[in-house]
């Protein structure tokens, strides 16, 4: 049975500044990740090379049996791997709606079928399905740049999934969310992605957060936790 | 209403049988004026679909002029019907358009600008300065022909008029069903944020090249039909920066907001250096500069912003005249 | 050496163009119309001066004055009337309203001075020529090119070893931090401003006894100069020199090997270093941030 992500030594120099090292991740069908760690433990540098931003310095990373190291993230989120971002990555003047129409609009055409018109009735519906999901509805005329924080993460999460990924990555879903909202959040993050699943039979979390084993414990089938080291002397 | 089939749509069809129904009506400069703005027009919507995409060409006179020059140098070789013209010149502006956009693409805000422009100003040193190319002279633009087909010299220009006007109606509607796809909603998106493009799967080069070559085609089709309407090309008049700084000054006083409201800052434009030109030679720079400037500072969405201000002026007159009713009526 | 002289008028007007957008990160294509502006003003006084019988050798200092007199009133009248209120706009929106302004500039030379052009040959007739190795060459484009050696030094001077040099870098660096610690950035945005414009008229002021003084002078000065900017860095000193250098060589060889190419090398040079380093030749005077 093929791992999902299987991900061996991974590496990541800048320069003389190790970020990265000795990473080894294993994700199997139908696992939930909790990545834990201290800041500069190479948490984010992980995603980032994972989704195709940056290349490694040494390692393998293989998503269902194929190697994606040089991919860049484009080809990475075709293949059925995607994140959300920390800082939510939406396309702010424009409304919630629209934003998860575009997702759509790319995730479902291609070449010339891009050509075609972006709003039709059917994508407006499965849009509408998408936002109720992650319980975003009553925001959907609301312009992405006056939502708030905890909104704005949701349709972040809630575009990374539009492609019906075989791997999710979710880069801090909580961070910048008050204390007593971070749960109810997560809450509904899981439930959404645990809908999606039953309907595609196959789905997996990873998540990183920072020192949050609370949260870990509440959702994850597994927990990981990188660890800063001083580099060991040459 | 459908959405292809929307307001714009249909102000742009009502303006193109309007156009057809004047075109009996009007006399020769008058026609030239709508040919010229239809020309220029062209070529800012082509600059439109670039500023959505957050990029600014300050040497689109390069395809342009490339189209025009085509025209030219395919008269020397005995062509001269429009439509093959027509056809030529744009598919040449648009190769070129899609062999540099592979360079272009890779560059954003004022490198991007300031690349288009060395690009236009090379191809301006080239002409002007090679005699078999013209040199600064350039070449005369004889009469085309339709379909083969040479019209009476009375007709010559009405007809020349009618086809214009389809080349730009067909340009603004395909433009605009371009901007309603997703290709076209791209525009907003590689300029809001690439880094999301990328993630949903879809490269922003890739798009940026498309719109890219896009622009080179409509930019074509405005350097034909600007050299057939006029009679002649020249480095000077076509390729020279301040050609392309006109070019971007009719995408501002046009604003970004619609298709159809370009060819109605084409033809202000035209209008303000025709009348300009003839009723204060010494100055009419000045007040195109000066034009410029008041759009600049006190109307930055362009003309067609005067229209979406109006509508709030007057829905904010009604919200408060239904206020003022129901607190007179409370007391009541 | 045609060369060389070519590029010490370029070098003039460009310096003053590259620290406009070195501080106020302005491409300032206005920057052709104080060219133009220098030209005349000094053509039209050498003229005034050598009408009334007054010693040639005062042409060298109306020259200066003149220059000094634009870079005062046209960079007051340009910064204050009107980049102000667009420094937080969209920068191609800052680079259209100069264009603008330049369209408005050279129609008024043309309502002061009319379309005739103006030649002051005063000053360089005075110099006579001598000789090297074997060429005639006129003693004032060779003063031209001793003067542009002479601003570039002044500057670099100014930049690094004064205080306002100092306080401008720490504005290149960084708006915001400059004025949070207490440097009136309006001020030295409008004093630079100044001297990049008294820079741009000298260049014209300079230029003028060498030139026949007529319309259009600023439109081709102004693309030139940015091809200048670019192939030398935007916003470098030094950049503006070598780039000028670069400019000035290629067309004078141009011009005597095959002048057809004339143009197409400058420009095909700038594009160049647009496609290969973007920021120029040298780094600008910021240092990287990350």
């Amino acid at each position: 049975m093929t791992r999902v992500l299987e991900v061996h030594d991974l590496e990541k120099n800048f320069g003389g500044v190790v970020a990265a090292h000795n990473i080894n991740v294993t994700v199997d069908i139908g696992e939930t990740i909790g990545i834990i760690g201290a800041n500069g433990a190479g948490k984010t540098t992980f995603v980032n090379m994972v989704t195709g931003y940056l290349k490694p310095s040494g390692g393998r990373i293989e998503f269902m049996g194929k190697s994606v190291v040089g991919l860049p993230p484009r080809d990475v989120t075709k293949l059925g791997l995607c994140r959300s971002f920390q800082v939510p990555q939406v396309f702010l003047s424009e409304s919630v709606f629209d934003n998860m129409l575009v997702a759509y609009g790319i995730a479902e055409r291609s070449g010339l079928g891009l050509f075609a018109p972006l709003h039709t009735d059917e994508r407006a519906a499965r849009v509408d399905a998408q936002l109720k999901r992650y319980q975003i509805d009553d925001y959907r005329e609301v312009a992405a740049s006056a939502l708030p924080q905890g909104v704005r993460k949701l349709l972040d999460i809630a575009m990374a999934t539009v492609r019906s990924p075989k791997l999710v990555m979710l880069d801090e879903p909580t961070s910048g969310i008050s204390v007593e909202e971070k749960f109810g959040l997560m809450d509904i993050i899981m439930q959404a992605l645990r809908e999606e699943e039953r309907r595609l039979c196959s789905l997996n979390t990873i998540w990183k957060l920072w020192n949050a084993l609370w949260i870990a414990s509440g959702h994850s089938t597994r927990a990981r936790s990188f660890a800063t080291r001083r580099p060991p002397r040459p | 209403m459908n959405r292809l089939f929307d307001k714009t749509f249909w102000g742009l069809t009502i303006g193109l049988v309007g156009l057809l129904v004047l075109n009996f009506f009007l006399e020769e400069w008058m026609r030239t004026i709508g040919l010229q703005s239809l020309s220029r027009g062209c070529v800012a919507i082509g600059l439109l679909i670039l500023w959505r995409t957050g990029l600014v060409s300050f040497g689109h006179a390069l395809f342009f002029g490339f189209g025009a020059y085509t025209v030219a140098m395919m008269q020397i070789i005995g062509v001269n019907d429009l439509f093959v013209l027509l056809f030529c010149g744009t598919a040449t502006a648009g190769l070129l358009a899609f062999v540099l956009g592979f360079l272009l693409r890779q560059y954003r805000a004022i490198f991007f600008a300031l690349l288009n422009m060395a690009f236009s100003m090379i191809l301006y040193g080239v002409l002007a300065k090679a005699e078999w190319l013209g040199s600064t002279d350039g070449f005369g633009i004889d009469q085309v022909s339709f379909f083969g087909m040479n019209p009476a010299d009375d007709m010559y220009r009405p007809i020349l008029f009618v086809c214009a006007v389809l080349f730009a109606y067909i340009s603004a509607v395909g433009a605009h069903w371009y901007l309603k796809s997703t290709l076209g909603m791209m525009t907003m998106a590689v300029r809001e944020n690439e880094i999301r493009v990328e993630y949903l799967g879809y490269s922003a080069e890739k798009a940026i090249h498309i719109k890219y070559v896009l622009s080179g085609l409509l930019a074509g089709i405005g350097g034909v039909i600007m050299a057939v309407t006029v009679g002649h090309v020249d480095p000077d008049s076509m390729v020279y920066w301040p050609v392309s700084g006109d070019f971007v000054f009719i995408t501002i006083l046009s604003g970004t907001g619609n298709v159809g409201a370009t060819f109605i800052g084409a033809l202000v434009y035209e209008l303000l250096r025709t009348y300009a030109f003839e009723y204060a030679p010494e100055i009419w720079q000045l007040i195109l500069g000066g034009s410029l400037l008041l759009i600049i500072m006190f109307l930055p969405d362009g003309l067609w912003s005067i229209r979406s201000e109006l509508r709030n002026r007057r829905e904010l007159r009604e919200a408060r005249r239904d206020s003022d009713n129901r607190a007179a009526e409370v007391k009541r | 050496m045609d060369g060389l002289v070519y590029s010490s008028y370029l070098f003039l007007v460009a310096v003053g163009l590259t620290v406009i957008f070195g501080v106020q990160k302005v491409l300032n294509v206005t920057h052709g119309a104080f060219y133009a502006f220098g030209a005349y003003l000094t053509a039209y006084l050498i003229g005034l001066w050598a009408a009334a019988g007054l010693p040639d050798a005062g042409g060298f200092l109306l020259i200066f004055v003149s220059a000094a007199f634009l870079g005062v009133v046209l960079g007051v009248i340009i910064e204050r009337g009107l980049l102000k209120f667009l420094y937080d706009r969209d920068e191609h929106i800052v680079v259209l309203a100069t264009f603008a302004a330049f369209l408005v500039l050279e129609d008024v030379i043309l309502l002061i001075w009319g379309t005739d052009p103006y030649l002051a040959f005063q000053p360089m007739a005075l110099l006579g020529n001598s000789e090297i190795a074997g060429l005639i060459f006129d003693n004032y484009a060779l003063t031209m090119i001793a003067l542009t050696f002479v601003v570039a030094y002044i500057l670099w001077y100014g930049l690094n070893r004064t205080q306002f040099g100092k306080i401008l870098l720490a504005v290149i660096f960084d708006r915001e931090v400059s004025m949070a610690m207490g440097i009136n950035v309006t001020k030295v945005f409008l004093i630079t401003f100044m001297i990049g414009t008294f820079l741009g008229a000298l260049g014209g002021a300079y230029h003028a006894p060498i030139i026949s003084v007529q319309p259009g002078i600023g439109v081709e000065v102004i693309v030139l100069a940015f091809a200048v900017v670019v192939i030398g860095g935007m916003g470098s000193i030094p950049g503006a020199l070598i780039g000028a250098i670069i400019v000035g060589v290629s067309r004078a060889a141009a011009v005597h090997l095959f002048p057809e190419v004339e143009l197409f090398v400058i420009y095909a040079i700038m594009a160049l270093v647009l496609i290969l380093r973007p920021e120029g030749l040298f780094a600008p005077i910021k240092a990287r941030k990350i």
